[in-house]
């Protein structure tokens, strides 16, 4: 029996036997149906990728305001659409080092100031033309120029010039960046024909998927690319990203089989929708993290006496197992852990404690009047839950925390960087560097705490031109504690992807840069 | 003139007017609202820089006052403009949200309206006994569960437990009538809830208030069945308030269905409107505005000349 069943196994794996045909053979043997489902799963994984099918995403975070031009990408599935349609130079790979993609290899120079990428040969857009170098330039251009609205203006900032040369593509940077290749990994940096100039939105790139139907806020349809550059990218026909942004309607899509993956699963119902038989709930730790902001320089927070005394009175585990559920981790009041490449491990872990908060809080001299903390669900899933947590054990220590609820729709104009001390959200970056030069530089105008030090900056462009990554990790570190002892973050929480994949699909790899796999399950994954 | 069709005419410039006045009032109210449409785009990756150039792009440079008459412009050459926030073309996006949510409107009309008016009339055929208090009993429980409630409950039992029917109310132009049918079917089945009642209850209440009249003894004393005295004899004279509580639940089938969409991922104007209203896309909270407007005075403009010529005595106003 056992050799009949090797035999049916390798027929399974050489793509002769359908699952139906297997399971009932199997049953002729007296194997249960669980276990033979089981051995079809291996047999079928060890056969590799299959091509074929079409997937299905139902996904939360689109708008019928959403459009193609990739400038414009804020949330998941303006996201998700540019990772079918577009390739970037280079992607971040899920061990954090960098892919190459339209780009073959990349160069920098000893100082790390001028940064060469050599292009693939013979890539083609959607629309018949060959990439040229000419192409990325424009592209870039679009991003960095002074007309540009784009979401990655800020990290194209350093760019001094950039020049098309042949078939390469190279930048100059005013400051060294060992981590531009990082930048260059930006969702946002896809490559488009003329840049994109003339027409922003046409979703004309090189992706493995081309743009089928596009009807903002209700779905986006893609069909296979026959001419992408590499034929092991993307196994389906079609991949169809629906929008689904009631949660609980998510959820019902994925268990009874209409869409394939979701993401945001809430994490009260994880549990639960992990019981089902036919999906898998993936959590994958992530770099981004959910946090109270004080301004440093407005008052009473511009003594960092309270600030410590803040810190030490929020209980960082009861937030994550009550917000988060325990989908995610504890966060050290600095916004780097240990999903970053080059994170110090040793850097002492704050705990919650009531008598060093109420010891902190009466060396300040806080006149006792009621701290106003501003928040609004908007910030994050969860936020007025966990002030109110956080209220309650400040109030402990003696620290009266007073909390103001704001409305959602208006927060990230008018409380967000605005109002001194309110709550808010980070989405992670793939490098330290880009984190803290995003948030925490003197210059960055989303400088939401305000931390302006010197000493900082100095180590943040130190830390950019060092190539030698052991004293690199060495001045991340000084930089984490400065932030942490002395900043106006209070960071709790570090969140979880919370993802629901149905079993249908394989090839799964957990990646911490973005959600459903950095945007790549449409690439990598396939139809058992 | 014909005084009906002058009233027509009269009620439709009236009508005219109102839209107007709505537009500037919805116009006045989202301006109002904190932010613009740059800021709501850029979001949290706003920087002055990127804010400054897509507020000159949009051009919300220009004074409150120039843009709503440019619109208003626009609107009377039929020319509903383009989207702030993804350049598509308003008319085009908004004719096929419109349609979603006629399609949606419709088939509910079509379910709800003669089964309310049926149940009603069976209410008074038997009222007081135990068909009346079931129908009344059944119908007022399910327009008090909220409907979002009612849709997650069928799409937790129907479509995940049995199966049966879709969770997602998607539909588009490649699916043909049947599969377009199959899956709306969850959400008409909640609107018709939420609907019925209101409906039911003012057939019920017009018919038994002249059941109470003179000629209906005496086409009762004249040997006529129960059933025929309520048909021939009651409904017609109840016909206006009737019609008038109808067209405000159509009304509400087209304007009010948001959260229904939302539940069921159902591609209609509500969820549209709205993203647009986060955004602060005003030329497309114009146009929606505009039109949901248009919509519930026409309807309501409908019942009024059914109720006049449903009554004689209202034809010839003294």
């Amino acid at each position: 029996m056992n050799e009949q069943l090797n035999y049916m196994t390798s027929q399974v794996t050489a793509g002769k036997l359908t699952r139906r045909e297997f399971m009932g053979k199997a049953a002729a043997f007296g194997v249960s149906a669980a276990m033979a489902s089981t051995m079809f799963a291996d047999a079928a994984r060890a056969a590799g990728p299959k091509k074929g099918g079409d997937l299905k995403f139902g996904l939360q975070g689109g708008e019928s305001t959403n459009s193609l031009d990739p400038a414009t990408y804020a949330s998941s599935v303006p996201f998700q659409n540019g990772k079918q349609w577009g390739d970037q130079l280079v992607e971040v790979a899920p061990d954090g080092t960098i892919e190459p993609r339209l780009a073959e290899s990349v160069e920098g120079s000893a100082d790390a100031k001028v940064w060469t990428f050599k292009l693939r040969q013979g890539v083609e857009f959607h629309n018949g033309k060959t990439m040229t170098s000419e192409d990325v330039l424009k592209t870039m251009e679009r991003h960095s120029n002074e007309d540009s609205k784009s979401g990655a203006l800020g990290i194209m900032k350093g760019i001094e010039s950039m020049k098309a040369d042949g078939d390469n593509f190279q930048v100059t940077l005013t400051e060294a960046n060992a981590d531009l290749p990082y930048l260059m990994a930006d969702y946002h940096l896809i490559i488009q024909p003329d840049g994109g100039m003339d027409n922003p939105g046409a979703g004309i790139g090189t992706g493995p998927y081309k743009v089928e139907v596009d009807e903002p806020g209700v779905r986006h349809l893609f069909t296979k690319n026959e001419n992408h550059w590499n034929s092991d990218f993307g196994n389906f026909d079609s991949v169809e990203v629906i929008v689904i942004n009631d949660a609980t309607a998510r959820t019902a899509a994925l268990q009874s089989g209409q869409v394939h993956a979701i993401n945001r699963v809430e994490p009260k119902v994880a549990d639960l929708l992990g019981r089902a038989p036919n999906l898998t709930v993936h959590s994958t730790a992530g770099r981004g993290h959910y946090v109270f902001i004080m301004h440093v320089d407005t008052a009473p927070f511009d003594n960092n006496e309270l600030r410590t005394a803040l810190k030490y009175a929020i209980n960082r585990e009861e937030l994550v197992e009550k917000v988060l559920r325990g989908y995610g981790s504890i966060g050290n009041d600095m916004p780097i852990n240990a999903a970053y490449p080059l994170f110090d491990e040793t850097i002492p872990q704050r705990e919650f404690s009531i008598e060093k908060a109420a010891e902190h809080y009466k060396k300040s001299g806080h006149d006792g009047s009621p701290i106003i903390l501003r928040v609004a669900d908007g910030a994050f899933p969860g936020a007025v839950d966990a002030a109110a947590l956080f209220q309650q054990s400040a109030a402990q220590a003696g620290i009266p925390l007073e909390i103001k609820r704001e409305p959602n729709d208006g927060y990230w104009s008018e409380v967000w960087n605005v109002q001194p001390f309110c709550a808010s959200y980070w989405g992670g970056r793939p490098v330290q560097d880009q984190m803290y030069a995003t948030a925490y530089l003197s210059s960055a105008d989303w400088n939401d705490t305000r931390f302006k030090v010197q000493a900082f900056d100095d180590l943040l462009f130190a830390a950019r031109a060092e190539l030698d990554p052991a004293k690199r990790k060495d001045i991340y570190s000084q930089m984490g504690r400065m932030v942490r002892d002395e900043g106006g973050l209070i960071c709790p929480m570090f969140n979880d992807f919370v993802e629901g994949i149905s079993n249908q699909l394989d090839g799964w790899e957990t990646d911490p840069t973005q959600e459903l796999m950095n945007g790549n399950m449409s690439r990598k994954m396939w139809f058992v | 003139m014909h005084p009906i069709i002058k009233m027509v005419f009269q009620r439709l410039a009236l009508g005219l007017l109102l839209l107007f006045g709505a537009s500037a009032l919805i116009f006045g109210l989202t301006e109002a609202l904190p932010g613009d449409a740059a800021q709501a785009v850029l979001g949290q990756s706003a920087t002055p820089e990127a804010l400054a150039n897509l507020r000159e792009e949009m051009g919300l440079n220009r004074p409150a006052l120039t843009r709503y008459f440019e619109w208003l412009g626009g609107i009377v050459q039929g020319d509903l403009g383009q989207s702030l926030t993804n350049k598509l073309d308003i008319a085009e996006s908004v004719g096929s949200r419109l349609s979603n949510t006629l399609f949606l409107a419709f088939w509910a009309a079509i379910v709800s309206v003669p089964l309310a008016i049926f149940l009603g009339l069976l209410a008074v055929r038997y009222r007081n006994r135990w068909p009346d208090k079931l129908i009344s009993a059944v119908t007022l429980t399910t327009i008090s569960i909220p409907e979002f409630l009612i849709g997650y409950v069928l799409v937790y039992f129907v479509a995940v437990k049995l199966g049966m029917f879709s969770p997602l109310a998607m539909i588009n132009d490649s699916m043909s009538l049947g599969q377009k049918l199959n899956s709306i079917a969850l959400p008409v089945i909640v609107l018709t809830m939420v609907v019925l009642a209101h409906m039911m209850r003012m057939t019920r209440a017009a018919i038994l208030n002249v059941m109470q009249s003179a000629y209906v003894e005496t086409a009762e004393l004249k040997g006529l069945s129960n059933f025929q005295v309520i048909y021939r004899h009651a409904l017609p004279n109840a016909v206006a308030p009737i019609v008038n509580v109808v067209m405000l639940n159509l009304a509400y089938l087209v304007v009010g269905v948001v959260v229904v969409e939302v539940v069921f991922v159902y591609p209609g104007m509500g969820q549209y409107l709205v993203d647009h209203v986060t955004k602060r896309d005003v030329p497309v909270v114009l146009a929606c505005g505009v039109i949901f407007a248009a919509i519930y005075i026409g309807l309501n403009m409908i019942a009024d000349i059914v109720a006049i010529l449903a009554n004689p005595r209202l034809r010839h106003p003294k």
